[in-house]
């Protein structure tokens, strides 16, 4: 496990959200992961303190099982999205732990129909190595504009 | 000149027994009538005296297209002023909320104001010396909104002198504030973090409306709440407790039946709720020790009274609702005619467990954020009709779901839980706070 694998995981996991494969990138996570998408500036607790976004890989398979629903009428015409990443800052390397963190700054795109969307902000993975595999136990997403009222987001950052 | 301003008679055309016309949602003439008209004729929501407990705190608000703010005075009490400053018109309050120190001082020209509003100072004062100033509007400091009433910490405010006092207005719907208020074991509730915020590109009483419309949660949301039941019962194996995600989701998928008998009440002047004998918050599970601390407070009597009572939404006319078993507010701000700004505020149990507000938060960001599945599937609604009801070919909206000819208005009744009469009531409430100072005659302003 080196750095470059952490940063190797992190664009393989923006490019399966841009190429819409997502239960192979459901497969990147950990069976106790979370999704959080805080609310607040520098926040620390998802649960006592209101999130976007705090959800284990149930809810994020609901999600993605709803995205190709028959009747998930906001997905007519569905969303697309793309991720424009930079370089991984390798926070944690630590094999002896297992622990392996890193922050990359990003700039998100969606889009359905006509309309689209950009959002700024950082995300924050927490990865742990299971049978030498890497795993996302945590993935953050810190907006710039968290406090901003937005519309639809509806795929994932 | 539009088809609306000065004509009263075509106002009151728009509402008819059981449809409305579509122009009360796209017609921006009409839009501009209700911020002139409808919201100052009416009580509306500010905020919550927790949000603002220690003197020279402040939340800024706005009533229609007008801003005001309220604060909290030295001596403890609560005033709403308008947010501009009496010299050029400066924004005094900037942001949602803060706290401005002893007084507040224009950024501007520096004139400074008491925390009632009162003038405080002017720099070079003697500028003003025999210009007659003390006679000027100026001089008498930050306009205060004279009617403002605070009732167990909800601060409500109506701009013009007209109409009806606050208890007249609200009268018995109250009784869910009272609830939510009565769910704490102090009695007391608290905001203690920013609201979500979502942005919808539809008329604001589209979202009023459909906080009482119970014949769509098992169309609209089978795509949220269905799938969520569908993946629980694959995944679930062995486990014998439902996950709390999965109990606030589940109850939207109820059948129509579940619906009708759970009922809806209508109170006068455009209030009223769903879920009157049971709701979709009835059965989570307990909260570990909270029974026994509402037991502690209230007696068992009372305390099972107070938790028993499950409504589900309870609409304050015009743009607020209020969801007392799950503790959220949701404010519905319009913005323009087809832009609606909502906030959606979780208030905290004073004296409850954690777990209740970490329940209301997790169900405020699963029903009523950006990121929300049952979000999007209802603005995906709001948005459609926003559209189609640009078509000319039927220009009317129709409210006729179990419509009975000669229906009472301005009556508190206990009705079928799918009746679409609560929106009847908040129209016939809607032409009413509309016109009441309005002029009679259609030449006056011309």
């Amino acid at each position: 496990m080196n750095e470059k694998v952490i940063a190797d995981f992190i664009y393989e996991e923006a490019r399966q959200l841009d190429a819409m494969q997502w239960n192979a990138w459901l497969g990147m996570f950990h069976p106790e992961a979370r999704y959080w998408v805080p609310l607040e500036w520098q926040q620390q607790d998802p649960v006592l303190q209101p999130s976007l976004m705090y959800e284990d890989l149930l809810l994020l398979k609901v999600r993605v099982e709803r995205l190709s629903g028959e009747r998930t009428f906001s997905q007519k015409p569905k969303s697309r999205c793309h991720h424009l990443l930079q370089a991984p800052h390798i926070v944690e390397c630590n094999a002896e732990t297992g622990v392996f963190k890193a922050r990359t700054s990003f700039f998100y795109t969606e889009t359905r129909g006509d309309t689209l969307e950009r959002y700024s902000g950082w995300a924050s993975h927490e990865l742990v190595a299971v049978d030498g595999e890497l795993k996302i136990k945590l993935k953050r997403i810190d907006l710039i504009n968290f406090d901003a009222p937005f519309g639809n987001i509806q795929l994932f950052m | 000149m539009g088809a609306y301003r000065s004509n009263i008679d075509a106002i009151r055309a728009l509402v008819r027994d059981s449809e409305v016309h579509r122009d009360v949602y796209i017609d921006p003439e009409v839009f501009d009538l209700e911020m002139e008209h409808l919201f100052p004729n009416s009580w509306i929501y500010i905020g919550h005296a927790s949000q603002i407990s220690k003197p020279g705190d402040f939340i800024t608000a706005n009533i229609g297209r007008q801003p005001v703010f309220a604060v909290r005075h030295s001596d403890g009490n609560v005033h709403v002023l308008f947010n501009r400053c009496p010299h050029k018109g400066v924004k005094i309050a900037s942001e949602a909320c803060g706290n401005t120190g002893k007084f507040f001082r224009c950024p501007y020209h520096a004139w400074s104001f008491k925390t009632d509003g009162s003038l405080l100072a002017i720099p070079l004062k003697k500028g003003y010396e025999s210009t007659g100033f003390d006679g000027s509007q100026a001089s008498r400091g930050l306009t205060p909104v004279k009617h403002v009433k605070i009732y167990r910490d909800f601060i409500f405010a109506k701009l013009n002198d007209g109409g009806l006092s606050f208890e007249d207005y609200f009268g018995e719907s109250l009784s869910t504030i009272d609830n939510m208020v009565d769910r704490s074991p102090e009695g007391k509730l608290a905001i203690q973090a920013a609201p979500i915020r979502y942005m919808h590109t539809c008329n604001w009483k589209m979202l009023v409306e459909n906080q009482t419309d119970t014949c769509h949660p098992m169309v609209a949301h089978e795509s949220s709440a269905g799938t969520a039941v569908k993946v629980w019962t694959r995944e679930k194996g062995d486990s014998t407790e439902t996950p709390m995600a999965v109990q606030l989701y589940a109850p939207f998928m109820s059948p129509y039946e579940f619906y009708e008998k759970s009922g809806i009440r209508i109170w006068p002047n455009g209030h009223g709720h769903t879920g009157v004998s049971n709701s979709i918050h009835s059965d989570y599970s307990q909260i570990p020790g909270y029974l026994d601390k509402m037991i502690a407070a209230y007696g068992e009597k009372r305390a099972k009274e107070i938790l028993d009572e499950t409504r589900h939404n309870t609409i304050y006319f015009p743009n607020i609702m209020v969801k007392g078993p799950v503790q959220i507010v949701r404010n519905f701000i319009p913005i323009a005619v087809d832009k609606t700004l909502v906030e959606s505020w979780v208030f905290r149990l004073v004296g409850a467990p954690d777990m209740l507000y970490e329940r209301a938060l997790m169900y405020n960001r699963f029903i009523n954020a950006p990121t929300s599945i049952v979000g999007h599937d209802d603005l995906e609604m709001y948005e459609r009709a926003q559209e189609g009801l640009r078509s000319n070919g039927n220009q009317w909206v129709n409210l006729q779901r179990l419509y009975e000819g000669g229906e009472k208005l301005d009556v508190t009744e206990v009705i079928n839980g799918t009746s679409e009469r609560q929106m009847r009531n908040q129209f016939h409430a809607w032409v009413k706070f509309m016109t009441q100072d309005m002029s009679e005659r259609a030449e006056v302003a011309e």
